[in-house]
This record gives C-alpha cells, sequence and structure tokens, in this order.
C-alpha cells in the first residue's frame, strides 16, 4: 500500500496546471483493469480527475520520456518521481539528455510496486477487481477471494530497494526518504559463486527465451542514443532477431556493457521482460565489481559525478590486478 | 466422440510421438510455452503459452537460401527441405483462428512455400477452454472457445478427454490411438458451463462496432491516436507475442564465403519497418502504433471478407510494458460499449 494517495497527487496536479507553472502532467493512467496503468500525459484537469491513479501498480519510471517530451512541450512538464525514478533523472541530466529547467519534479514516497506476475500465481486466472490496501484483496470472476500481503508480491526491484531518498525534486510530498541497506547483490554474489560452466549454462537458459523484442532496451534510461546500432541499417550489426544462439546472449551483454556505470539499478528491463529474463543481474555484476575495484559508486546519485569507468586517477587499479582479484 | 482416461494420456502421446514429432504446452520455471514432448514431459493446465504457436508455421527466423558469388556467376543454393510431419496438441480456440488468417496471407499468390511445407506435415490438435482469464475476447471475434477447431478437438472434462476429428488428417490420426466411442453429455454439459463464465468475462461486451473494412477515411485520421501513442515505446513485444502479426523482413547476411538470405519476424512498431531506397514512410510513432491496430481492424477485414486480424487471446494485454493494448484502443477509437 501506498502511503501518499492518488487525491493528494490529483490535488497537485491540478493546482500547478490551473496555476500555470506546468503546462502537462506525466501520470499513471487508469487501466481497462485494476493493474493495467499506463503512462500518460495529462493536459486537462478533467483528464486528470477522471484518469489519473497512483496505487501498487504505478511502477513505471517517467525519466526517459522527459528526453522526447520536453523538445516539444511549451512550458514546464510536471512529473511525479518514486525515489529509485530520480536516480535515473540525474543520469539523464548528468548526460544532458533533457533541460531540467523545462520539468517540475515532485518527488513521491513508494513502499515499493507489485508484481502482477506474483499477484496472478497466487489468485489464479479470472482477476476481476483487485484493491490495494494494507492487504491486497483480488477478487476473481470464479468467486475466488484472495487477501495478499503486499510484502509477498513485490517487484524483484523493490525487494531489493536500494534507497528511499529522493536524489533530484523541486518539491515533496513526503519524506526526503534515506539510503537503505539492502541484499540486492546476493544473486550476483550466488551467480559468481558458480563454476564457468554452471553460470554459463544458467544464462544460456535464461537469455534462450529473448524474443528480441527490445522493451528491455526501449524502456531503459540509459539507453537514450538517437539511433541505436542494432536499429541502424548502416552500421552493420544492425538485426531484429538473433542469426544464432550465441549472437542473442552477445545483444545483451553488448547493451550491459554500453550502460555500464550509467545504469543506476532502476530494474525496469526485468520488470517490462516480456519473457521473464532477469535482466538486472547483468548489469549488477557489472555495479557490483564497479564498487569493488573503484569504491562504491552510485550511478545518478547526484549530477554530473564522473563515473570510475570514464574517469582516471593515479590510485586506479591496473588491469592486472583486476585480472588477479578475480574468484576471490 | 471418442474419449480416454487421463492415465492412458501418456501412452497416447507415446504412440503420436513414435510417427511424428509431438509438442505441447508444458511448464518450466513458473512459464508455459509448446515443448517437444518425451517421455516425462507433462501437459500444461494452464490457461495458454507465453508464446503463440505461430512459431511453428512461421517461424522467428529462417534460412530461405544460399549464393556463392564467384567472378561473374552467381550459385543459387535453393535450401528448402519438405517439413517433417508432426502434431501440435492443445492449441486454444483463439490461436487455431490465428492460422486461418496467416494462411490467408501466405497461401495466397504468391504462394509461400515455405510455410506452406509445414502447414501440410502439421497437424493441430485443439482443446477447448474451460477456464478463460480476464484478458480473453476471443468471442468479439465470434471465436467460440468450447468448440475450437483444428484437425481435431479435445474437450478436458473432469472424467475423461474427449476426441472429435474434424477433417480428413485428423481422422486419419484419431483412428491410430484406439480410443473408445463416448456420448457427448460431459462435452456439451462443460460447454454450457464454459459459455456461462464467458458471459462474466470483464470484457464480454467489447464489440468491433467502428471497425472493419471501408473504415480507413474515418479512422485513419482520428485525433485519439495521439494520445493512444503517447506512451508507446516502440518495442516489438506486442507484435512479437501475437499470433497473427505476420510481417516479416528479408535480409542478406555475410558469412565471408557465402550469402545466406534469410528472413525474420518484424515490427511495425520499430523504426526502419519498411524502410526502403526512398526512405521511411511512417516517421513518427503516432504512425507506427496506428499502422499496426489498422491492419488489424480495418485493412485486414477489407481485403478478407470483414475477417478480423486479431483472435482476442489478450497475450499483448498481459505482456506491453506500458499496458497499452487493441482493447484500450477499440474502447477509444471505435463505438465499443463498456
Amino acid at each position: 500500500m501506498q502511503k501518499i494517495t492518488r487525491d493528494i497527487l490529483v490535488e497537485k496536479a491540478v493546482s500547478l496546471l490551473e496555476n500555470g507553472t506546468v503546462c502537462c502532467v506525466l501520470g499513471w493512467k487508469k487501466g481497462e483493469f485494476d493493474y493495467d496503468v499506463t503512462p500518460a500525459l495529462f493536459e486537462s484537469k478533467e483528464e486528470i480527475e477522471k484518469d489519473f491513479v497512483y496505487d501498487d501498480f504505478c511502477g513505471a519510471n517517467f525519466s526517459k520520456y522527459l528526453v522526447k517530451k520536453t523538445i516539444k512541450a511549451e512550458g514546464k512538464i510536471l512529473v511525479f518521481l518514486k525515489p529509485c525514478d530520480t536516480y535515473s533523472f540525474n543520469q539523464l541530466l548528468t548526460e544532458h539528455r533533457f533541460d531540467r529547467e523545462k520539468v517540475y519534479a515532485i518527488g513521491i514516497p513508494c513502499e515499493g510496486m507489485a508484481d502482477i506476475n506474483k499477484i496472478r500465481a497466487i489468485a489464479g486466472d479470472g482477476i476481476s477487481e483487485i484493491k490495494c490496501g494494507e492487504k491486497i484483496v483480488v477478487d476473481t470472476i470464479y468467486g475466488d477471494k484472495h487477501e495478499i500481503d503486499a510484502k509477498d508480491v513485490l517487484l524483484e526491484r523493490c525487494i531489493n530497494c536500494k534507497s528511499k531518498k529522493h536524489v533530484n525534486y523541486d518539491e515533496l510530498l513526503g519524506d526526503e526518504g534515506e539510503v537503505i541497506e539492502s541484499n540486492r547483490f546476493d544473486e550476483v554474489a550466488r551467480l559468481e559463486a558458480m563454476t564457468p560452466d554452471e553460470r554459463f549454462a544458467f544464462w544460456q537458459n535464461e537469455l534462450s527465451r529473448c524474443i528480441r523484442c527490445n522493451a528491455c532496451r526501449d524502456v531503459c534510461p540509459a539507453c537514450t542514443c538517437e539511433k541505436c546500432v542494432f536499429d541502424n541499417p548502416k552500421s552493420g550489426v544492425e538485426n531484429k532477431a538473433p542469426a544464432n544462439e550465441f549472437e542473442e546472449k552477445m545483444f545483451h551483454i553488448i547493451r550491459a556493457f554500453h550502460v555500464a556505470g550509467r545504469c543506476t539499478d532502476c530494474g525496469e528491463c526485468s520488470r517490462v521482460c516480456p519473457q521473464h529474463i532477469p535482466l538486472h543481474l547483468l548489469n549488477r555484476k557489472f555495479i557490483k565489481d564497479i564498487d569493488s575495484f573503484y569504491g562504491e559508486y552510485q550511478a545518478g546519485a547526484e549530477v554530473g559525478s564522473r563515473a570510475p569507468l570514464v574517469n582516471y586517477t593515479t590510485n586506479d587499479l591496473e588491469p592486472s590486478e583486476v585480472f588477479e582479484g578475480r574468484g576471490e | 466422440m471418442l474419449k480416454c482416461s487421463y492415465d492412458a494420456l501418456n501412452g497416447i502421446f507415446a504412440k503420436i510421438a513414435e510417427n511424428a514429432k509431438l509438442y505441447l504446452p508444458a511448464d518450466k520455471d513458473g512459464k508455459t510455452d509448446y515443448t517437444k514432448w518425451a517421455e516425462g514431459v507433462e501437459w500444461s493446465n494452464a490457461l495458454n503459452t507465453a508464446r503463440s504457436p505461430k512459431d511453428f508455421f512461421f517461424p522467428q527466423v529462417e534460412d530461405l537460401m544460399k549464393f556463392k558469388v564467384e567472378g561473374k556467376s552467381i550459385a543459387i543454393d535453393d535450401i528448402r527441405e519438405e517439413s517433417e510431419d508432426f502434431v501440435v496438441f492443445g492449441v486454444r480456440a483463439c490461436d487455431v483462428r490465428s492460422f486461418d488468417i496467416l494462411d490467408r496471407v501466405f497461401l495466397i499468390e504468391p504462394y509461400d512455400s515455405y510455410y506452406a511445407s509445414r502447414r501440410e506435415h502439421g497437424v493441430i490438435i485443439s482443446c477447448a477452454c474451460t477456464r478463460p482469464t480476464e484478458t480473453c475476447f476471443c468471442k468479439t471475434f465470434g471465436i467460440d472457445c468450447t468448440n475450437p477447431g483444428g484437425d481435431i478437438t479435445v474437450w478436458r472434462c473432469e472424467d475423461a478427454l474427449y476426441w472429435q476429428a474434424n477433417t480428413e488428417k485428423g481422422e486419419k490420426l484419431l483412428g491410430t490411438l484406439g480410443l473408445e466411442s463416448a456420448d457427448e453429455s460431459a462435452v456439451n454439459a462443460q460447454k454450457e458451463q464454459t459459455a456461462r463464465i464467458m458471459e462474466k468475462l470483464p470484457l464480454a461486451k467489447l464489440t468491433t462496432e467502428g471497425f472493419g473494412g471501408g473504415k480507413t477515411m474515418e479512422l485513419f485520421n482520428k485525433p485519439e491516436w495521439k494520445s493512444l501513442s503517447e506512451a508507446c515505446l516502440g518495442c516489438g513485444t506486442c507484435t512479437f507475442v501475437c499470433p497473427t502479426c505476420q510481417c516479416y523482413d528479408v535480409k542478406d547476411f555475410n558469412t565471408g564465403n557465402e550469402i545466406i538470405r534469410y528472413r525474420c519476424w518484424d515490427s511495425c512498431m520499430y523504426s526502419d519497418f519498411t524502410k526502403m531506397a526512398h526512405g521511411n514512410n511512417r516517421l513518427s510513432q503516432v504512425e507506427r502504433f496506428r499502422q499496426r491496430f489498422m491492419h488489424k481492424l480495418v485493412y485486414y477485414p477489407e481485403n478478407n471478407e470483414g475477417i478480423f486480424g486479431c483472435v482476442g487471446c489478450g497475450r499483448c494485454l498481459a505482456k506491453c510494458p506500458i499496458s497499452m493494448n487493441i482493447v484500450k484502443v477499440m474502447k477509444t477509437i471505435g463505438g465499443s460499449a463498456e
């Protein structure tokens, strides 16, 4: 259950729209069911009052939308940011991907978002109603009723939430929040402890399901190239389908390298993957390595920070030390 | 009508698999997908598979031909092979209809021999639905999930599995399985029960009103396309999980000593979709987004006697990263009742 209610956000959005501070509002729009919330650009009080939602199904991170939406907007865009979204927001600012002056950011608290797949695994088919409250109450057309503890159906990234702190905002609704302890590297450590063959088999199994829909790339706030090499017929590596299994692995590994040091670990890649591939683990491996080789670094913690991979200090590890350090 | 007990099912699968590769929905790592049957593979209880069965006839990637260039001559290697016999078991009514939709694209002139060979050698055994889910809307497109088509249909009743052949191909296979004859009462009771559930589905009243052939001019310039596509990421999830999306790209892969010409699924959501020498005819995401839904709801029925290019399987509803889908489009653009 979210601590802040939809009504508070609606009131805030309407007042900022009506007093001319912002020209439109980037928010979550009610879906066909109780869980299929869609990101939307609201332009009127009526639209906001009718369709704006904020509940346990508002996982979408709006930061990346600002890259395109701020170009066309004729005034400021109001955006609601959960703590993890603010890290992506900062990282995009670090990379000069949008004009901060065209955004009015409101930090909102987040108690973790629900994973509809986990709810479905408990409630089964035919979900007719979901009420988010102290408990998530699910009704089905088959007459079943399930009361589920929200903690039991959190998205993976929320179970391993790294921070409740808002690192950028114009206004806060609720507390600024704190960076928190998480176990987000446990699964990476488990993979590191495997033999190379076991690890290869793990990724082979996971990545073999990839359908190359590019949802992971298209949702990723660190993937904002105007034209991705994989979409560019002139790049020589453009492809819409895996030519073989190995190539499929290469796509995800190349992408992980490309966002290394810039990935804030927002977890959108794994959230949207239609094949439920734990793509975030590739990124977390890089984050864990960067932390151990160069000292703790959190992408997006502040605007303008120099990521270790694009910086040089005389204390930097030599490649040989990195190599020798492996397997410890 | 014939029937078999659930205890006998494994033996029947083994018998089918003697003469053809058998694929059926099986659970793995919490997901369900068509899996090649072998001893120990269990038929899943899930409503449907994550991936649609269109891969069986129209795989995501397939090599079409190879050629070698030597000096001024080109040697073309026709690598086509006759498909082997196979059986797909447990296909739902929506997905069975999707094969008809694909047939109308691939089996008209110019006839697609790659697709046709698989169609000829494949036997479809469909399975009637008993527990539809909230994202189901096959009825909107006139599909009866209690009575799916295919070469053979099975009904999963409490006491036994009931079988009925619908085509000559189906008769032939069913004749080899040695099943006992049965009356239809259990099947009829199940059909009635499922029909009652269908009435209760949240999308039960969704209609195709306002869509169909001849609606291009009326719908093409609707202002609502902009807000509907506003948050679209331009990924290919909807098109790749869709059982009826049939667009593909043909590309050449240079291995260094020969060229492999292959085709792969394409997505109208992609920026280089149908890009040609003159450039791209859909430069914005609004245009790409509109293309997908106009194709399914207007262009396809216009060219195919009013048959819509969607089967209401609900995969895109479950999988779209931003939860935008054909139902939301139909309710916003068309005249569908709540």
